[in-house]
């Protein structure tokens, strides 16, 4: 990573209230898709409690030090910005250890973020679960917001309280992910269609991700859909996400409405005509 | 979906369980942002319909008074259908009301009910014209 930096870096928190809808994984393959399209990414841990991010990164055996050490000055920050080896674009700051659950104050979090944003050109903040401390540390440098949800109603629920509580701090843009989307379930309205969500939260929507088994896989051995370039469903919703967030415009289809086979056809006939289902 | 379900949706006695949770979600999303629980919007909602049948004579039963919520903006939505506007003495009563109303008397709803003793309202006894 070079010193110098042209732009000031783009500092957003990926955060969603609810536990286990996503944010962890979209960290991970946003980070190393913005790392493939050139940009210095670096993604920070801010759920130091229960850290997962090196994990899901399969970073998880070369974390020596964290942002803990380098405000204590123990170490410098080179040192604890571990370097994703397939994709040098990356690195992974974990904030700090899971045994000191104390040390970290919004103040930490601010002054470490701004460090780090010196070399980078986006800075990715893994925001724990919850609207408490964690939240409010993490939340404490951010300058934008993903908010990644599912289409499910306390998941939804839950994203209203986080933008509810970034508005009142004036981060902006936020943005929306809605994740695990099941295109059959809400052509049968038997799921939170996409309008319904976007309708309640009053987001722009920046990524639809739809339910993909390769997210599980790619959990399993540590390697984010987006590093080995395949071409599955969730993988290329990765990509166009960090793609719109550079400022490309790529249109966003519904996936509950893309789909063409007769039988789909057949049955939005049906719907149309005679107000069933 | 199973052939039941799909049967009671063919028959139209069951809404699609998304449609439910988009219903379920506003309504509790509308009570969520603005901090108001049920209890105390029913409270509300009651001290609504007594000022506003001061000045006309409205539809209890059809009188609804909801949170409804857009663009994350919540607002309180009032549906009171009219019957009438009230007499001219009515509404002049209304208005000392209003003066009175400043002073803390619990007595002051039930002296607004009386010019409208035709009409049902929720005071079992109406209070003394004077």
């Amino acid at each position: 990573m070079d010193a110098v930096t042209s732009a000031p870096a783009r500092i957003i928190l990926i955060c969603s209230g609810k536990g286990g809808v996503g944010k962890t994984t979209l960290t991970a393959n946003l980070g190393i898709a913005l790392a493939r399209l050139g940009e210095r990414t670096v993604v920070l841990d801010a759920d130091f409690g229960l850290r997962n991010l090196d994990l899901l990164l399969g970073l998880e055996n070369r974390i020596v030090y964290t942002a803990q050490e380098v405000l204590a000055e123990t170490c410098r920050l080179e040192q604890a910005l571990v370097k994703h080896k397939q994709e040098p674009n990356l690195a992974l700051l974990p904030a700090g250890n899971p045994r000191m659950l104390e040390w970290l104050t919004p103040e930490d979090m601010q002054r470490i973020v701004a460090m780090v944003a010196e070399r980078a050109d986006y800075v990715l903040i893994d925001c724990p679960a919850g609207i408490e401390d964690g939240f409010k540390n993490a939340a404490a440098a951010a300058r934008e917001a993903i908010v990644i949800t599912t289409p499910e109603v306390s998941a939804v629920r839950d994203a209203d309280r986080v933008i509810g509580l970034l508005n009142t701090r004036g981060v902006a843009p936020v943005q929306l992910v809605l994740n695990r989307v099941r295109p059959k379930m809400m052509a049968s309205q038997e799921m939170l269609g996409v309008e319904d969500v976007t309708d309640i939260l009053a987001l722009p929507l920046v990524g639809l991700v739809v339910e993909d088994e390769q997210v599980i896989v790619s959990t399993n051995r540590g390697e984010p859909l987006t590093l080995n370039g395949n071409g599955s469903p969730a993988a290329k919703a990765y990509q166009n996400i960090a793609r719109r967030l550079r400022g490309e415009a790529i249109p966003l289809e519904d996936p509950s409405k893309a789909r063409k086979g007769l039988r789909a056809r057949l049955m939005n006939k049906i719907r149309k005509t005679t107000g069933l289902f | 979906m199973t052939l039941f379900d799909f049967i009671q949706r063919l028959l139209g006695r069951q809404k699609p369980s998304g449609t439910m949770a988009k219903e379920r979600l506003q309504l509790v999303l509308a009570h969520d942002r603005s901090d108001l629980n049920p209890e105390l919007l029913e409270q509300m909602r009651r001290e609504i319909l007594e000022v506003v049948q001061r000045y006309v004579e409205i539809d209890i039963e059809e009188g609804d008074v909801s949170l409804e919520t857009e663009d994350r903006v919540t607002a309180l939505v009032a549906n009171l259908p009219i019957k009438r506007a009230r007499p001219l003495p009515a509404l002049v009563a209304a208005a000392a009301a209003v003066g009175m109303a400043q002073a803390p008397d619990p007595e002051a709803p039930q002296e607004l009910a009386v010019p409208l003793a035709s009409e049902p309202t929720e005071d079992p006894a109406p209070a003394d014209p004077d």
